[in-house]
């Protein structure tokens, strides 16, 4: 039983991360049915920068720990805002009626551009994320917790109660999901769409930040080609839940991981290890398939009739 | 106008152009020679991308269905090769009869990606079709046990080499004084193998099935409505594509003697989706331009980058690698920004996009 | 596309081609009129990638090498020789390396030191088989290398069918686990080791798990070492590179795991203290030679003179490798590879990782394997497996002093 617990709380944390890369995507798609291909990049270089940032602070200052990870973080928030907002600009906004291959050309462009410049300025070598927080351990029916995994939970939940108040409760909100709607009748109703889309990617590109720290603290690791992976999966996640769909995302996030938490730890016994757990992506994969030949728009996606 | 329209109208110009043009590709691979046989292979390895392209654009140009995980096929294509004439399994049947094999398992991939995801759309498609193309690469990489079919991570190596009689693929010969190299004789099988292929696809684009395709493109709910059985034309997209794909890689096998999983990975099933777009979605000769381009280009550049820094600032400051791959980042980018269509864009796509 | 675009498409390409043959001339070791031969010898290793900080590594021992040959005017066939170094980056995919074998040899190398990962290295052998170039590989430790009968491939590093049962039996003997979990990442060397410390430990009459297995960008082992926990093994293998063993480790400790771990020589580097932390106390690993400090103390001090920098694993063996092909050629008297192979196949050369000499595989004689620990972020040797026999790491360093430490390189000999 403690092993399945572990399994969950390994699934839970795995599926937070997720969830908030998800976010990002689907916001962005939710606004102009694009897929940022390039997010998973920005999440790497926001976790590239609070690397330098919190090395930097640990080995020159005496500040307290928490103190230096928070300020590592909001360095990475305005790098992150910046490179999506020069996304925005630079590669998305003529491609906005384009066929729908273009701006995904670019997305893909833009996410090797990225990995390169950041092999580049952080080299090519796995860095170590400096684990200045003591990473206690709490112990919990025989299952482990550690403290970094609780903050990743609830800092993702926090993330996602914030957004959704923004989205549903302010008038940037408003605006954002008439733009989603409509964005042409919004532009009549005095929505500055321009600026509502700027302003959805940059609040993705924030959130991609906190997830850059998140995952280099939980995995002590940064390197350039982090993003890719992570990308791609919390992308499946978003269509999981219903792309588009903020609920959609932060269920699509947390299904994904547990089944791959899961399956890596159970397929094995499942099939008297003819399959184990290097099947873990296949598992996960399926599931996505499986789900969305039942239900082509996603878990939680609205059933749109075939636009003519 | 279609290419038989041209030969009626102007003959002469036509055909002295097109000797020409048979003249100069019989005697590349000689000049190529003279530079290094490298280059031959790395023509070698461009005519077999274009014949990827010309497959995924089938999907993806004439039919309109996103693919990012086209690879999947070339994979297939080369490991029933590699299973059929390697030490792996002692099978070492001929390659005329494991092509065809191969291009059938190929099709039976395709069917296998197609069937779920017919009723999704573009978005979903796609990332459906990349998350098949890494389940693909996964069991290659995994059915080493219980039973060892793939060999797992360390691949297949020893793979036979084409040969007809005692005639091999992959021996130096000299004939009517002239050194055939190895590389040099599968130039001339993949050269003849890619004219077939244009073939086909010039009769398909212009057939039944072919406007199927493009109407299928255009509006699928008024293609049904005009009686286009959609699930069979889908279909039939994903399996001729996948075709092409196993054909190429059953060839790609052969020549490099080894495969492992590592070549079918998603970065590659990208590139060729890159090619496709670059080049000019649906259109043929684009497709070929753009393959050929971005196959030859990344090799100039890793032969020219390195002199080139120490000549302007007396040492490597960036290395070949990195300059080519943010290259080829900025150039995907740029090609969208302004030229979405492609460099050599069918007519229907600049009336598409001209429009907006 | 109209009938005059064919027509100029087609004369455009004949003027290129006739063009084609002036660039890149393949150049060749001729001697020139003031009797100076030039010898390249070629290297591959990667470059780019995660692996990148080893595979220069690598090319500096060769760099080292070759300056230090050209150091001495070595004479062959009468004329003064320069030896230049090809410096390629097969970016650790598998089918780079025929490529970079071809362009190697269409530059008319006299041999190859290289590749570094085995699962390049294998397909790049049989090209370099072809045209004949001997290739001597300072890293690539999977054994089907020399199994492939080709004859001229050889290594100066051990094999994993030797590190493997190396590594196996000293976590046996000295930790006398009952149960043993094996992971890998799925990749030729990875999986390749993992099933040859499986071998060694089954054999010994201990039982192993089922294999689990990652990738080789896996960060998150959170799930496999869980399943792990749960059935409560003595210790866990993991055969892969630093940067996902790193991560291993210190989920392990993370999750409570409280056994010993150990790793092959992919992960046994000074980075594992940087992505593991305090989690990488204790570990054990094993390399498939003599550990860098035990090379010869003239190979490191001028590793550092001239690169300002440690070498890290793999240089003193693509070092040794470069002087190999060197001494052959000088015992051959000539730099033609079809007359030295057979000199290099009976070399006996004392290089800075020790006394060289190939069996009929290619393979290094009576290679020695090292056991090392992480004690306070760095790793250190503690024991020399050779032969099978198992020696601690101070006597072996007494009794390598005892024998005088010999010259780099052997004297020259004139035929």
């Amino acid at each position: 039983m403690e092993i399945f617990l572990q399994q969950l709380i390994n699934g839970l944390t795995l599926g937070s991360v997720y969830a908030v890369v998800a976010l990002g995507y689907t916001m962005v798609y939710g606004i102009i049915q694009l897929i940022n291909f390039a997010h998973g990049e920005v999440v790497m270089i926001g976790a590239m920068v609070a690397f330098s940032v919190i090395g930097w602070l640990a080995a020159n200052t005496a500040l307290p720990p928490l103190v230096i990870v928070l300020i590592g973080t909001l360095a990475a928030i305005p790098a992150c805002v910046g490179v999506g907002y020069a996304l925005e600009i630079f590669a998305y906004r003529r491609l906005r009626h384009a066929p729908r291959l273009a701006p995904l050309i670019t997305a893909i462009g833009a996410s090797i551009v990225l990995q390169q410049v950041a092999m580049m300025i952080w080299s090519r070598n796995p860095l170590g994320f400096p684990q200045i927080i003591p990473n206690t351990v709490y112990h919990l029916e025989g299952a482990t917790i550690t403290l970094v995994q609780i903050a990743i939970i609830v800092t993702s939940v926090l993330l996602m109660v914030g957004l959704t108040l923004v989205v549903y409760r302010t008038r940037l909100g408003v605006a954002m999901r008439a733009t989603s709607q409509n964005a042409h009748i919004a532009g009549l109703m005095g929505v500055n769409v321009n600026q509502i889309i700027a302003a959805t990617f940059m609040i993705g590109a924030a959130l991609a930040a906190v997830a850059g720290v998140m995952v280099g603290s939980y995995y002590g690791i940064a390197h350039y080609t982090m993003g890719s992976l992570l990308g791609l999966k919390a992308f499946c996640a978003a269509v999981l839940g219903g792309i588009g769909n903020l609920a959609g995302a932060m269920l699509g996030g947390m299904l994904l991981g547990i089944v791959e938490a899961l399956g890596a730890g159970y397929i094995g016994d499942f099939t008297n290890n003819v399959f184990g757990s290097n099947y873990q992506d296949v598992f996960a994969f399926l599931v996505l398939i499986g789900v969305l030949v039942f239900r082509p728009s996603g878990l939680l996606g609205e059933r749109i009739g075939e636009r003519a | 106008m279609t290419f038989t329209d041209k030969l009626k109208t102007n003959p002469t110009a036509l055909w002295s152009g097109v000797v020409l043009i048979a003249c100069a590709l019989i005697a590349l691979p000689f000049a190529l020679a003279m530079a290094g046989t490298t280059w031959v292979r790395v023509t070698n390895l461009a005519i077999l991308f274009t014949l990827l392209a010309l497959g995924l654009n089938i999907v993806v140009g004439f039919a309109g269905l996103l693919d990012l995980g086209y690879i999947a096929f070339y994979g297939v294509g080369a490991y029933v090769y590699a299973l059929l004439a390697s030490p792996q399994f002692n099978l070492h049947l001929p390659f005329w009869v494991i092509l065809p094999i191969g291009a059938l398992a190929a099709c039976v991939f395709g069917v296998l990606l197609g069937a779920p995801t017919l009723k999704l759309r573009g978005d979903y498609l796609a990332i459906v079709t990349l998350g098949f193309g890494e389940i693909v690469r996964i069991f290659f990489n995994n059915l080493s046990q219980p039973v060892n079919i793939t060999n797992g991570p360390q691949g297949i190596s020893r793979i036979d080499p084409f040969t007809i009689g005692s005639f091999s693929f992959s021996q130096n010969e000299v004939l009517l004084g002239l050194n055939f190299s190895g590389p040099i004789k599968y130039y001339y099988l993949l050269l003849l193998v890619l004219i077939a292929v244009i073939v086909i696809n010039l009769r398909l684009e212009d057939s039944r099935i072919g406007r199927a395709w493009q109407a299928i493109r255009e509006d699928e709910v008024a293609a049904q409505a005009m009686g286009i059985n959609t699930t069979r034309i889908k279909l039939l997209a994903f399996a001729m594509g996948a075709s092409f794909g196993g054909v190429a890689g059953g060839m790609f096998a052969a020549m490099q003697g080894f495969i492992s999983p590592e070549s079918f990975v998603l970065v590659e099933s990208v590139m060729v989706l890159s090619m496709v777009v670059l080049g000019g979605m649906g259109n043929i000769w684009g497709v070929i331009v753009g393959a050929l381009l971005l196959s030859f280009v990344p090799e100039l550049l890793r032969h020219t980058v390195d002199p080139l820094q120490r000549s302007l600032f007396g040492r490597l400051i960036v290395e070949p690698e990195v300059v080519r791959m943010l290259l080829f980042g900025l150039a995907l980018m740029l090609m969208m920004l302004f030229r979405p269509a492609g460099l050599w864009p069918s007519k229907v796509r600049q009336r598409e996009l001209a429009d907006e | 596309m109209n009938e005059s675009r064919i027509l100029a498409i087609g004369s455009a390409l004949v003027v290129v081609l006739s063009g084609c043959g002036k660039n890149e001339p393949a150049p060749a070791p001729k001697a020139d009129a003031a009797q100076e031969l030039i010898v390249k010898i070629g290297h591959a290793a990667p470059l780019t990638g995660g692996i990148a900080h080893l595979g220069k590594d690598n090319e500096n021992g060769a760099r080292l090498a070759i300056e230090e040959a050209n150091a001495r005017n070595i004479v062959i066939d009468g004329k003064k020789v320069k030896f230049e170094l090809l410096a390629e980056d097969d970016e650790e995919k598998p089918d780079r390396g025929p490529i970079i074998a071809q362009k190697f040899i269409d530059a008319k190398v006299a041999g190859v030191v290289g590749h570094l990962n085995s699962g390049v290295s294998i397909p790049a052998s049989t090209v370099y088989a072809q045209a004949g170039i001997p290739m001597v590989t300072g890293s690539s430790t999977n054994p089907k290398l020399t199994e492939q009968g080709l004859k001229n491939v050889f290594r100066t590093v051990g094999r994993d069918d030797q590190q493997g049962p190396a590594i196996a039996s000293y976590l046996a003997t000295e930790y006398k686990p009952k149960l043993v979990a094996v992971i890998d990442d799925a990749t030729a060397y990875g999986e390749g080791l993992g099933n040859e410390v499986e071998k060694t430990l089954t054999a010994a009459g201990i039982k192993v798990l089922p294999r689990e297995k990652g990738s080789k960008d896996t960060r998150d082992w959170k799930a496999v070492l869980t399943k792990i926990k749960g059935k409560k093994p003595d210790a866990v293998f993991y055969g892969g590179m630093d940067a996902t063993a790193g991560p291993l480790l210190k989920q392990g400790r993370e999750l409570g795991i409280k056994v010993v771990f150990a790793f092959g020589d992919g992960a046994c580097t000074n980075t594992m203290k940087d992505l593991a932390g305090d989690a990488a106390e204790g570990f054990v690993c094993s390399q498939a030679g003599i550990p860098v400090q035990a090379a010869s103390s003239k190979f490191l001090a001028d590793y550092k003179a001239k690169f300002n920098a440690e070498p890290i694993q793999y240089s003193p063996f693509t070092y040794d490798s470069t002087h190999v092909l060197i001494a052959a050629m000088q015992k051959a008297n000539s730099a033609d590879p079809a007359k030295y192979l057979p000199e290099l196949a009976k070399i006996s050369h004392n290089g800075a990782s020790g006394k060289i000499e190939f069996d009929e595989k290619g393979d290094r004689k009576n290679a020695e394997m090292t056991i090392f620990m992480m004690k306070n972020g760095k790793i250190e040797p503690l024991a020399i497996i050779k032969g099978g026999a198992s020696v601690k790491y101070e006597d072996f360093i007494k009794s390598a002093a005892a024998t005088p430490a010999a010259p780099a390189v052997t004297a020259p000999e004139k035929k």
